[in-house]
């Protein structure tokens, strides 16, 4: 029977875990996803979890550690954030290049210097090529159901790929909310146990593992490793339908609109932003004025098709970036502007940057990224709610 | 419905723990939908901390900081300072944990909680008399149900007990 609690989006994150009965977990803590490994770690010291928790004396060898146990087929998560992630950045490519379908939570966080434990999405962004799945989510609930749907889409075989799933730090990971906790019974059925990949380590057909390919081989690897993660949107699409069958709630795709189809302007966010931008999505239809909104739910792969389809004939759209590329704009803009130039989309497009280290994203500032889009006036980068003039 | 309400604390007093209780109470008891939030950031025993709650009927998917409240809730009389006037909402109230009831005028409401608290559970705790006071200045909010259940779920047996006698206390101040 599933119950419903009070819980922070770090304790939904570790409820999601839990529920999926992974093998192994290894972790180093960091703020802010201390709580979800604290949680984990207690919920194993208390046999309420039969898993094997590994706390590793790094982020880089919680890596090392996650590819060693998926490389024998176990079920494997860990979670990070931040330096943690850049710590462990050597090692996302051999998971994903050895196709290891490995779970992780980052608890979205601004990167070193200035020092900053607060919320933005840097971290991810210094990441993206890693060749992981790059999923975003928006609320507590989310969190906890997408743990549990991505060990299934890193799990398929048509797949096989480690999957990163973005929990905004503080803002969720420290936000408690009411979560539906699924009965056990229901994710056993809808999350069996892992089918071991026939690629892994196995006593009764000895392989190499991550091998080494020359230039005879490399690119062959590559482009297949590039066309596979393709094949992520219709297994997510598949996912989701049977888990609405299961739980009786959908999160979508790879994008998903909100009082978009017949909008003049939209905007386009990731993860928690969304929830406040729907505030002002409604208040300014009630006003009169056609604003819809785009949320990106995976930035890898990034989904071109649903992308175009969703914008549709809205005269202009504006990005939200939690992140900026140092002598170039923010990167979800750089991804969407790139893939709409491409579909032949004709409007104007914005980027506007926000929510930098923590700084607060108001209700007043998305306002303000709308009126730029109705008037289409401004600098194509915009900078939001700064505290002085540069 | 929507209420904001934001708790002015310093770390140690159980501000973030308050808006814990009072979310718990409304969403889990209450049969709403709530978040409760600390500020975010390292903790330290003695500084100035807030508390954040959203309690409506609706699912709340606003995820900016509460700068405009429907009550304001002080934990300690030292950090009250009238500019907090201008982040009221018409209709709003403030209240605020003092011995001072001469503070008290048509936006503000006083209780002296800490006392409570110390006659109650020997200790200057006082997070459970001010959730009975809000509780008792607006049913609206969060009732004292619901209040019960969320303290007969989140406290410990061996202060439990006491803690439901100091919100009762609390509660029929007003």
């Amino acid at each position: 029977m599933s119950e419903f609690a009070f819980l922070n989006g770090n304790e939904a994150v570790a409820w999601g875990v839990r529920l999926s009965r992974p093998h192994v977990i290894a972790a180093y803590p960091i703020t802010p996803q201390t709580k979800a490994v604290e949680k984990l770690s207690s919920f194993v010291q208390n046999g309420e979890m039969d898993c094997k928790y590994l706390h590793v004396e790094s982020e880089h060898s919680a890596m090392a550690c996650s590819i060693g146990s998926s490389s024998v087929g176990a079920r494997t998560f860990t979670a990070t954030s931040s330096q943690g992630l850049l710590y462990m950045s050597e090692g996302l490519p051999y998971a994903s290049g050895a196709r290891l379908p490995i779970v992780m939570m980052n608890a979205n966080r601004s990167i070193a210097t200035p020092w900053n434990i607060y919320g933005d999405q840097m971290d991810a962004m210094h990441v993206l090529n890693s060749g992981w799945v790059q999923l975003f989510v928006e609320d507590a609930q989310e969190a906890l159901d997408m743990v549990i749907q991505s060990f299934k889409l890193a799990e398929n075989h048509d797949i096989l790929t480690p999957v990163m799933i973005n929990v905004d730090g503080f803002v969720l990971t420290h936000t408690y909310e009411k979560v539906e906790i699924p009965g056990q019974e229901l994710v056993d059925s809808f999350l069996p146990a892992i089918e071991k990949a026939p690629h892994l380590m196995n006593d009764q057909d000895p392989m190499s593992l991550c091998i080494s390919a020359g230039n005879q081989h490399y690119m062959e690897f590559k482009i297949k490793q590039h066309r596979d993660m393709f094949k992520v949107f219709e297994q997510l699409e598949s996912i989701d339908r049977d888990f609405e069958k299961s739980f009786g709630r959908s999160h979508g795709g790879a994008a998903a609109g909100y009082r978009n189809e017949d909008a003049d302007v939209i905007l386009v966010t990731t993860g928690s932003v969304t929830g406040t931008a729907r505030v002002v999505v409604d208040s300014l239809r009630e006003q009169g004025i056609k604003a819809g909104l785009v949320k990106l739910r995976l930035l890898r792969p990034f989904p071109s098709d649903d992308l175009f389809e969703l914008i549709g004939k809205a005269g202009a759209v504006g990005i939200l970036d939690k992140n900026i590329s140092f002598g170039f704009e923010g990167t979800v803009y750089t991804n969407v502007n790139s893939s709409l130039l491409q579909k032949g989309y004709r409007g104007r497009t914005f980027n506007f940057i926000a929510g930098l280290g923590g700084r607060d994203i108001t209700k007043e500032n998305i306002e303000e990224m709308f009126s730029a889009l109705l008037e289409q006036k401004g600098e194509t980068v915009q900078y939001f709610n700064m505290g002085c003039a540069l | 419905m929507l209420k904001e309400i934001r708790w002015h604390g310093r770390g140690g007093q159980g501000s973030f723990t308050g808006a814990k209780l009072l979310g718990t109470a409304a969403s889990l008891h209450d049969g709403r939908f709530a978040q409760a939030f600390p500020s975010f950031g390292p903790e330290r025993r003695g500084a100035p901390v807030l508390g954040f709650n959203r309690i409506s009927d609706n699912p709340i998917t606003d995820r900016s900081e509460i700068s405009l409240c429907d009550f304001i809730i002080f934990l300690d009389d030292t950090l009250w300072n009238e500019r907090y006037y201008d982040d009221l909402k018409k209709e709003a109230l403030i209240l605020i944990n003092t011995a001072d009831s001469s503070l008290a005028n048509e936006r503000i409401r006083t209780i002296d909680a800490t006392g409570l608290a110390l006659d109650v559970l020997g200790l200057p705790i006082a997070n459970t008399a001010m959730l009975g006071a809000l509780a008792a200045l607006s049913g609206e909010t969060v009732t004292r149900e619901a209040l019960v259940e969320a303290l007969k779920s989140s406290l410990k047996p061996s202060v439990l007990e006491k803690n439901l006698i100091l919100l009762e206390k609390a509660y029929e101040r007003f």
